[in-house]
């Protein structure tokens, strides 16, 4: 392990190893720093007769330990750029993806997918069951995420998307699956005294199954 | 400077007038008695605001579990166990509680006022009464807010950052009735009294410094306090307009923010943010400033890079105010923003990174003490970087799509304010209590705390990385109703042991501060033989500070010194040159 929790997206790659990167990184900072800490604390405590070292402070030493981590720190911001980029300002495009609708409110959610004409703020739009959210894996989702209501956010750990639910403001943002599998939705915003059960049950499948289970539930709804 | 002088003569000449138990104690216009009035109140809120914490660890190791005995006491209101709102309030109230009444006017209003006058050789502030009066709009902030406990509703249940549209729309969740507009009322108080205090510590620190005390002659104590007091004063006025917006949508039917009539949710988080998160460095620099104090006094080596460390508070100060969206990169705003914010909050690590090195630094080839205040001191810097580490992970945007939220975060929080500042605050209270209370605090009941509140404290918050790191996020009142999260119960259970644990080594530093009150052995001016100017007078001081104003002639960490025969040198020693054979 030693990493976040199993991923089902194609984000879950490039953020988990941004995560052991900062890891890696910040480990080494740490064992340094705590292990000089404790090293000097043994090494120099006070003993009878003994002088401390009379300075001020070093230029270089300061320069070099200013330059180091400051271009570290600098190259660690600029190389996550992408992976972000990709994750919320990139969009695929509407063709392949499929795009649904999610509604969040005190305290349940509400997708509405688009029906067999394949567009939503149509007529034949399907509404699935409160808190049931099927995606297909190996195609991008797009998902049009708005509350209303209060702030909540759209958390499902497993497939690494987190996007908080606006009242107001359509904020859209995508994913595309790749583990099937049974997943949770979590409300990631503080909504209210039920914020703590408003939980949504993700089922990842193929398209075939999808489709399926898509027509079930236009079936059931008639 | 000449001015100073007259001043003092006329003082020399005439003798005080004796003052009322209420003017000498209550209101009083003395810096040393406001800054203990602060302490004490700080205090207080620190004990209250823990007990809250306790609420909610307990929840969530037994959820909706009767509390045996107390559960009666506390929610009997609800059935003798938490109801669903209330945990939000307890999340809501602790944050709050710990933010606005114990660390900001501890740190600030206890030690500022205390310290600032003495340190600079002044008799006391720049505008005495407005000190008695930022104090005394802390006693109704308090009342407000603990009145919200009473009313109907309860208290405010919407996060310490009060996000709109839920503390806006009193039907969206009980606190958001009353409570919430007490909420507001109270932090409006606080952050006029906290701009008073900024107004005359500034120029307190500006015009009041004696003869020879050149601004690069302050301690860093000072120079974090006199930082702190800039950002009080630019960032508070922003809190207190946003506060103000959020009463008109609450009362006035105004739209700052809610969507229905053509506002933006994300305004006030851009407007909160932009202040609370300088606030977050008003709640470290002065812990960091007192730590350099103690760590250089305990090494007894000056403090390795002076300017670079003062260079390095002034740049945490400024980066400070362009790092906000950092609280904000899932919340919708425009995403390109999250790489500007990504890379300023990157950088902002850089001089808390500086700092680390010169504290390791000032150590080095030193004589070391681990006195009670020293140990505290070098806990502040163990735990603070765990914290500023922890803090990368979130800056790195990506990552924070999946630990924003969660416990990640509250490990993060926890590490840099308790970590922090609370250990900075534990150093300076064992520091600083002889010179306030004329007596010494134990010096073996000290590490006994130390040890205790150091190693619970760590088994408490580190395990919230793990947490988060597995999802579970924050604010909510019982996580196992997820499956994914089941299998942590047993990690909050041990958390939450740990808690009681840490909240009983508590009782050992209060019961140590309470006895060395009354029965501590007596203090000499400068029990630790340190260097800045407060140690040159008695403890506690005389009412005017100091019998004769001091002459300053150095700078204050000339510890070791090849010009003095002991290992100190205090900043108002006059070396007089050998006389000529």
């Amino acid at each position: 392990m030693g990493g976040l929790i199993p991923g089902a997206s194609t984000f879950a790659g490039p953020i988990d190893s941004l995560f052991m990167i900062v890891l890696v990184v910040t480990g080494v900072a740490f064992v340094l720093v705590e292990g000089v800490l404790v090293y000097f604390l043994v090494r120099y405590r006070h003993r009878e007769g003994g002088k401390a070292t009379y300075t001020h402070g070093n230029r270089r030493v300061e320069l070099a330990w200013t330059i180091v981590p400051g271009l570290m720190l600098f190259w660690l911001a600029v190389y996550q750029y992408n992976t972000w980029i990709n994750a919320k300002i990139f969009l695929p495009g509407s063709s392949e993806a499929l795009t649904v609708d999610v509604s969040a409110n005190q305290f349940e959610w509400q997708v509405t997918y688009p029906g067999p004409d394949g567009l939503l703020d149509s007529p034949d739009d399907i509404k699935a069951p409160i808190n049931l959210l099927h995606f297909p894996v190996d195609r991008p989702v797009i998902i049009r995420l708005t509350s209303v209501d209060v702030l909540h956010s759209f958390f499902i750990p497993a497939l690494r998307v987190k996007q908080d639910a606006v009242p107001g403001r359509q904020v859209t943002f995508w994913f595309e699956a790749i583990e099937p599998g049974e997943y949770e939705l979590a409300c990631a915003e503080l909504c209210g005294l039920g914020h703590y059960r408003m939980r949504g049950q993700v089922t990842l499948e193929s398209q075939a199954e999808f489709d399926a289970w898509l027509a079930d539930v236009a079936a059931r709804s008639q | 400077m000449t001015h100073v002088h007259e001043i003092d003569q006329q003082l020399e000449m005439a003798p005080a007038p004796e003052l009322s138990f209420l003017r000498k104690y209550v209101f009083s216009t003395d810096h040393k008695v406001i800054g203990k009035q602060f302490l004490f109140s700080s205090l207080i809120f620190f004990m209250f605001g823990g007990l809250l914490a306790l609420l909610m660890r307990t929840q969530l190791a037994w959820p909706w579990q009767e509390i045996p005995i107390l559960g009666k006491y506390i929610y009997g209101s609800t059935g003798n166990i938490l109801a669903p709102e209330g945990y939000p309030a307890l999340v809501t109230m602790h944050g709050t509680i710990m933010i606005f009444f114990f660390i900001i006017p501890v740190l600030s209003g206890a030690f500022g006022n205390f310290l600032i006058p003495l340190m600079i050789g002044a008799r006391d502030m720049a505008f005495p009464r407005l000190n008695m009066l930022s104090y005394w709009f802390m006693v109704p902030a308090f009342l407000v807010m603990l009145a919200g406990f009473f009313v109907e509703g309860g208290t405010a249940a919407a996060g310490w950052t009060s996000y709109v549209p839920l503390s806006a729309l009193s039907d969206m969740i009980p606190g958001s009735g009353l409570g919430q507009t007490l909420w507001i009322i109270s932090l409006v108080l606080v952050g006029t009294s906290s701009t008073m205090g900024a107004i005359n510590y500034i120029t307190t620190i500006v015009m009041m410094r004696a003869e020879g005390m050149h601004m690069f002659r302050l301690p860093m104590t000072l120079w974090a306090l006199f930082i702190t007091a800039i950002l009080v004063l630019l960032a508070t006025p922003v809190l207190t307009s946003a506060l103000l917006l959020l009463l008109f949508d609450r009362t006035i039917g105004t739209s700052f923010f809610l969507p229905e009539g053509g506002g933006n949710p994300l305004m006030w988080q851009h407007l909160f943010w932009f202040y609370s998160h300088p606030a977050v460095y008003i709640m470290i620099l002065p812990a960091m400033g007192m730590a350099s104090d103690m760590i250089s006094c305990f090494s007894r080596k000056p403090l390795f890079g002076y300017k670079p460390m003062v260079y390095s508070i002034m740049a945490i100060a400024g980066l400070g105010f362009i790092v906000w969206g950092h609280h904000m990169f899932q919340s919708g705003m425009n995403p390109v923003l999250g790489i500007t914010f990504m890379t300023s909050t990157m950088m902002i690590a850089l001089p808390s990174a500086i700092k680390t090195f010169n504290w390791l630094a000032t150590l080095w080839q030193g004589q070391i003490q681990l006195t009670a205040p020293m140990l505290n001191a070098l806990a502040f810097v163990s735990t603070f970087v765990i914290g500023g580490l922890s803090g990368v992970f979130a800056a790195a945007t990506p990552v924070d799509i999946f630990l924003h939220d969660t416990f990640w975060i509250v490990g993060h929080i926890h590490y840099v304010l308790f970590g922090g500042s609370l250990f900075g605050v534990f150093g300076a209270v064992q520091y600083w209590f002889p010179k306030m209370f004329g007596r010494m605090m134990s010096e073996s009941w000290g590490k006994v705390h130390f040890v205790l509140t150091f190693v619970t404290f760590n088994l408490v918050f580190f395990p919230m990385f793990l947490l988060g790191a597995n999802g579970m996020p924050r604010r909510i009142a019982d996580p196992y109703n997820y499956t994914y999260l089941q299998n942590l119960q047993g990690l909050n259970q041990f958390m939450t042991i740990s808690a009681y644990v840490l909240a009983l080594a508590q009782v050992v530093l209060i019961a140590n501060f309470f006895v060395s009150l009354f029965r501590g052995q007596r203090a000499v001016d400068n029990p630790w033989n340190a260097n800045t100017l407060e140690w040159a007078t008695t403890s506690p001081p005389p009412l005017e500070n100091f019998h004769k104003v001091p002459m300053v002639y150095r700078g204050p960490y000339e510890y070791s010194s090849p010009q003095a025969e002991e290992d100190w040198l205090p900043q108002n020693r006059e070396l007089l040159p050998a006389p000529a054979d």
